[in-house]
């Protein structure tokens, strides 16, 4: 699914990813851990394609294809999709119209039809109801004035619906409580499939307890320092990341 | 279409005759004079500004002032004396003190180390080196005020803070008028500060009651990097002046600048603040509160330039009017095409207490740049009725309900003044002008 | 959202100037010799048939206006118009007033079927889905009003809906005595200048106590070289009566500069409500800033009566200078002034408008809401007015005016002017400029959307408020429009 290689990437001049290497394989749900600053969410932004980082070595291969040179939106129609952190609030913007906006543009994109608005409406509140998102808030402009659990709860609902192959969870836990926790996590569960692949972003290892991955892989220093089963997040949390940031070093 | 012959007003007439008799006998080389013919000429070219000339629209010199007074000379001892004595205004403040009487530099007290303070018609005559740094930010340039100072200037001071300099205590600029006729006065006051300098600045306008006297005082501040500058203004002229002041500001990049005006006097008075950022990553906060009655007019014109990126403004001013008094806020945020990540906010607040009482409010904003945030609010209207209802629901009686309504108002532009007993000083003035009103 | 995709769709469709209103049309044309001169404005008025108070009404402002200089506190920069050197009245030759669609002009029937307007009342009934959605329209191609549909119609409901030449002949009474009552003659140059010479333009009176049937549409459109349009608009709404009064304008792809001069005056009687929506649209001049309609229009509204109401909202994206500020005189107590504007400037577009609120009765209210959008090299100004005097107690005003930049070779002005004479008025504003972040950007793009689409999407949710006051066959033209505007201001 998708292949890593080498990655060098600069933040003004500042070194941030220091020849990252990473395989994720059709279907796996590989976990990222690491202390503040090893990286983790530069990984996630670059891999969707934001401008501010250059990338100065190595490339990042979907299902075979390099896709460093697409724009953002192309690696979006080609399945990459990305749960933000902080989900960014669109004034003036109804939720609705917003999540037919992208479905169709990334359709359109691929060469499919169209949905027409019954289908569109049918998918969006199948979604909604499995992760308790209220209709009223559908009709609200995007994450303007949502609660954060309210808008990590939308990220999923776009990703179900999107129905993308490389899902990347940047910090999806962050500033949720447990029930939101379960609610989001439920919600990834269910997306869990063969042709479907995820890179969960976490600091903390309380994520997946919900959300129980194939592999887990220790960041330090701009570099993948250490991968292991889903026993090693167990590990990290009995002992910290102190031993890895001498690891990189 | 005919050439327009300006009718002279009397006022304009007399400025022209005034400046025919001066123009030789104030102080100054043949360069002073040039520059004082070319401010002049603006003047003469234009006539006073009026209500037609959008920078004037709500304070119409040509119209408010009706006449040309005589330049107030040199003081003697025996004249400045008694004014200084009668002096109120920050008495209690301790610090260095340059005291100007009708313009006029007299005293100069405390002065500490690495601060050089020069007569300003000795710096004229002889010719003083930071004379070439005089005139302003580009966007205080044609300013009918300070055009007028620039030809009539008589004296003032220039005062060097060299670099790294920091005052512990307030340098305090007194300008006292004083007179039984009326007269005019044009002091400046260049303050050029060094890299890294760090003063605070407290500036107090007094005068006579009951005469129609002019001033028009500027005062520049031209600072290099690093600097922190506090200032505070107080204008409590008297009641029957025409008053005109103006602080211009250029600051280099790292600065921190803070500045409050307090205006409670004069007659017909304008305040004026003209910044410029000129380096990178300054800030600076500029705030004020003006307390009217009668049939006062007080105009806070305010203009803050974004010349460089990543600078940060604050500016709240409150405005209080009450009897048949006008208030004018106008205030410009410019930010100019390369000034990106600019953060500039702005806010105008006035309370209107009585029926005949106005203000007219312009805010404004000229962007060229993307990348910024800027914005800007105005409101107007009269003491909020619920809260008035529910203090005199406790027990308070209306007036007094009323004070402390305005004094809170008020009270929110005064806080960012730093040095306590200053802050204390205003407040209380704040609290008398209150209880003036309310007996 | 299926309106992103149509645009992105027209988008495409549209030639590198991108201007799809720009084609001329062959019409034989009366016209008359550039110049203006007392002559000349005899002429226009022997050419509509004037009355003789008309005549001389039309005199007196041309004596007026050669006394007259142009104003300049504005924004707006643009070379000295040539005023002699236009014609002052064009018209179409065939059948100066044609009794029915069939006389009139092919040509120019094709040119509003090109541009989307419909004529034939039969047409449009089978055409608009839904009933209640059907519109009026006068159209008025170059000076003359060419034809005017559900006339009959509107005559039973008893509201005078016609081209305004024909209600000074036909309706002397009502026009003599609101014509000029709310713009004055002397009100400023350009209202002076239409005054002279305005050639046509639309009639509307809704009497006492009626709700007008249908929307009322006028569409203006600008065709022969060199010719100023100065159109006219009168609206009267009697007491307790309702009117919703649409506008659109389009002009051909030219590289001289055409001059356009409108005056509006509406006038609400007690319990009266006006709205007045206009969808602007005149060519903005090619990528150079060449050519384009300099757009001097005067519009004024007299809430005249108490409880009277009128709502101005504009979505201008067109014309090379827009200089306009459709205000409201709040005469009437409890009256009530609106004005909701989408101020879209690319290109090398100058845009100076806002809007003046004039408290004068008792507890008026006034709500001012402006989204000023500049791309490209543009520059885009807000000016406001808003005033309370003495007698104005109780007086009311909320504003919001929001700018938002694409591009650093653009520049956004905010001038409100806030004045109050009455302690009890209470009047807020505020103001706020910024850029679409890059963040925000970056999360569309990521979700799947294009650039283009990411801004239009952004840039439709910054001016919703706005959009929600239009009708709704025109929210959707003008969202669509303001994608199309706003195409080439990135990269």
């Amino acid at each position: 699914m998708l292949e890593i290689n080498n990655l060098v990437v600069d933040i003004e001049d500042k070194r941030i990813l220091n020849g990252l290497s990473l395989t994720v394989n059709d279907g796996e749900v590989a976990a990222i851990m690491g202390p503040n600053g090893s990286g983790k969410s530069t990984l996630s932004y670059v891999i969707a394609g934001k401008e501010d980082y250059t990338v100065l070595d190595g490339e990042i291969l979907l299902n075979g294809e390099n896709i460093l040179e697409l724009e953002p939106s192309e690696r979006a129609a080609k399945g990459v999709f990305l749960a933000f952190q902080y989900p960014l609030e669109i004034p003036g913007v109804a939720t609705m119209t917003f999540l037919k906006s992208v479905l169709n543009a990334q359709r359109k994109a691929r060469d499919e039809d169209e949905l027409t608005t019954p289908d569109f409406m049918r998918r969006v509140k199948k979604a909604a109801e499995t992760l308790e998102i209220d209709q009223e808030m559908l009709k609200r402009a995007l994450n303007v004035g949502f609660s954060g659990g309210e808008k990590k709860r939308m990220e999923i609902l776009q990703m179900a619906l999107l129905e993308p192959s490389f899902c990347i969870l940047d910090e999806t836990d962050s500033g949720l409580d447990i029930d939101a926790l379960r609610i989001v996590a439920e919600g990834v569960n269910a997306l869990r499939a063969k042709d479907r692949s995820f890179l969960v972003i976490t600091h903390y290892q309380r994520l997946l307890n919900y959300i129980v991955p194939d592999t887990v892989h220790v960041m330090s220093k701009g570099k993948v320092v250490r991968s292991g089963g889903k026993e090693l997040a167990l590990e990290l949390e009995a002992n910290g990341y102190a031993d890895y940031r001498e690891l990189a070093a | 279409m005919s050439v327009i012959t300006p009718i002279r007003t009397p006022a304009e007439a007399g400025l022209i005759d005034l400046y025919k008799v001066v123009r030789n006998t104030l102080p100054g080389t043949k360069a002073t004079l040039k520059h004082r013919d070319e401010a002049f000429a603006v003047i003469e070219a234009a006539g006073l500004p009026h209500r037609r000339v959008e920078d004037w629209k709500y304070t119409d010199l040509r119209n408010l002032m009706q006449e040309a007074p005589p330049l107030a000379a040199r003081p003697h001892l025996a004249e400045t004396d008694p004014a200084i004595a009668k002096s109120k205004a920050f008495a209690a403040v301790s610090g260095a003190r340059v005291t100007f009487v009708n313009g006029h530099l007299v005293t100069t007290e405390a002065i500490p180390e690495g601060v050089e303070v020069t007569p300003l018609a000795e710096a004229l005559t002889n010719g003083h080196p930071l004379l070439a740094r005089m005139g302003g930010p580009e966007v205080a340039r044609d300013n009918a005020a300070v055009a007028l100072n620039s030809a009539f200037v008589a004296d003032g001071a220039i005062i060097a803070v060299a670099d790294g300099v920091t005052l512990e205590e307030p340098l305090v600029l007194r300008f006292i008028n004083t007179g039984t006729k009326a007269f005019a006065t044009s002091p400046r006051v260049v303050l050029a500060m060094g890299d890294g300098a760090a003063l605070t600045l407290v500036e107090s306008h007094e005068g006579p009651g009951g005469v129609g006297y002019h001033s028009n005082s500027v005062v520049e501040i031209v600072a290099g990097s690093s600097v922190d500058i506090a200032h505070i203004r107080l204008n409590a002229e008297g009641d029957r002046a025409l008053a005109l002041s103006t602080l211009m500001v250029t600051l280099g990049a790292d600065a921190k600048f803070a500045s409050t005006g307090v205006v409670a006097g004069g007659h017909v008075s304008r305040h004026q603040v003209f910044l410029a950022f000129a380096g990178e990553r300054s800030v600076a906060t500029i705030g004020g509160a003006t307390m009217l009655a009668g049939k006062s007019l007080a105009d806070t014109t305010l203009v803050v330039d974004h010349r460089v990126p990543g600078c940060q403004s604050r500016e709240l001013f409150k405005t209080v009017v009450d009897g048949e008094a006008t208030g004018v806020f106008q205030g410009k945020i410019i930010v100019r095409q390369h000034a990106q990540k600019t953060d500039g906010q702005m806010m105008s607040a006035a309370l209107l207490l009585s029926e005949g009482a106005a203000m007219n409010n312009k805010p404004e904003l000229e962007i060229f740049a993307d990348d910024v945030v800027c914005a800007h609010g105005a409101t107007c209207g009269q003491l909020d009725d619920e809260l008035l209802f529910y203090l005199m629901a406790r027990g308070l009686p209306r007036p007094e309900a009323e004070a402390l309504l305005v004094q809170a108002f008020l009270g929110e532009a005064l806080e960012p003044i730093a040095l306590e007993d200053v802050r204390e000083e205003l407040t209380d003035m704040v609290a008398s002008w209150l209880a003036g009103r309310a007996g | 959202m299926p309106a992103v995709q149509e645009t992105v769709e027209r988008v495409k469709a549209i030639d590198v100037d991108q201007y799809k209103y720009g084609f001329e049309t062959e019409v034989e044309m009366d016209v008359a010799p550039v110049g203006l001169s007392e002559a000349t404005v005899r002429l226009i008025s022997a050419k509509k048939g004037d009355p003789e108070w008309m005549t001389e009404w039309r005199l007196d402002a041309y004596r007026r206006w050669i006394t007259m200089r142009e104003p300049t506190w504005s924004r707006v920069k643009y070379p000295p118009i040539p005023f002699q050197d236009l014609h002052y009245y064009a018209a179409p030759k065939k059948n100066a007033a044609p009794k029915s669609l069939d006389e009139v002009d092919p040509e120019i029937l094709k040119t509003y079927e090109k541009l989307g307007i419909p004529l034939r009342e039969q047409e449009i009934l089978a055409g608009v889905e839904g009933a209640g959605s059907r519109v009026a329209v006068d159209a008025v191609f170059d000076s003359v009003s060419v034809v005017t549909t559900f006339k009959e119609e509107l005559k039973k409901a008893g509201v005078i809906f016609c081209s305004i030449s024909e209600a000074i002949r036909e309706h002397s009474e009502l026009v003599r005595k609101y014509l000029g009552s709310v713009v004055p003659v002397t009100d400023n140059f350009y209202a002076t200048l239409n005054s002279a010479v305005f050639t046509d333009g639309s009639f509307v009176y809704v009497p006492e106590g009626v709700r007008c049937p249908m929307e009322l549409s006028t569409y203006f459109r600008i065709n022969e070289r060199n010719t100023g349009q100065f159109e006219r608009t009168l609206i009267i709404a009697d007491k307790g009566s309702y009117v919703s009064y649409l506008e659109g304008c389009t002009a051909p792809a030219r590289d001289e500069n055409q001059l356009h001069a409108a005056v509006v005056e509406l006038i609400a009687l007690d319990d009266a409500e006006i709205k007045y929506s206009t969808v602007q649209n005149w060519y903005p001049g090619d990528s150079e800033g060449q050519g384009g309609v300099y757009n001097f229009v005067t519009k004024r509204g007299d809430c005249r009566g108490v409880n009277s109401k009128i709502s101005w909202t504009q979505v201008e994206t067109g014309s090379a200078i827009t200089w306009k500020y459709p205000s409201c005189i709040l005469r009437g107590d409890n009256s009530r002034g609106e004005f909701y504007s989408i101020a879209i400037s690319n290109g090398y577009q100058q845009v100076d408008s806002g809007t003046k609120m004039i408290h004068l009765g008792r507890n008026t209210t006034s709500k001012v809401i402006s989204k000023g959008i500049a791309a490209g090299k543009s520059d885009n100004t807000y000016r406001g007015l808003i005033s309370a005097h003495r007698r104005a107690s109780g007086a009311r005003n909320f504003t919001n005016c929001d700018s938002l930049l694409i591009g650093d070779q653009c520049g956004a002005h905010t001038v409100p002017y806030i004045e109050s004479k009455n302690a009890s008025a209470v009047f807020e504003h505020e103001a706020t400029t910024s850029k679409i972040s890059d963040d925000q950007m970056f999360y569309c793009m990521q979700r799947g959307l294009s650039e283009e689409e990411a801004i239009a999407l952004i840039v439709n949710g910054f001016v919703k408020d706005v959009l929600q006051q239009l009708p709704m066959e025109f929210a959707v033209e003008a969202q669509k429009l303001i994608s199309i505007s706003l195409e080439g201001s990135v990269g």
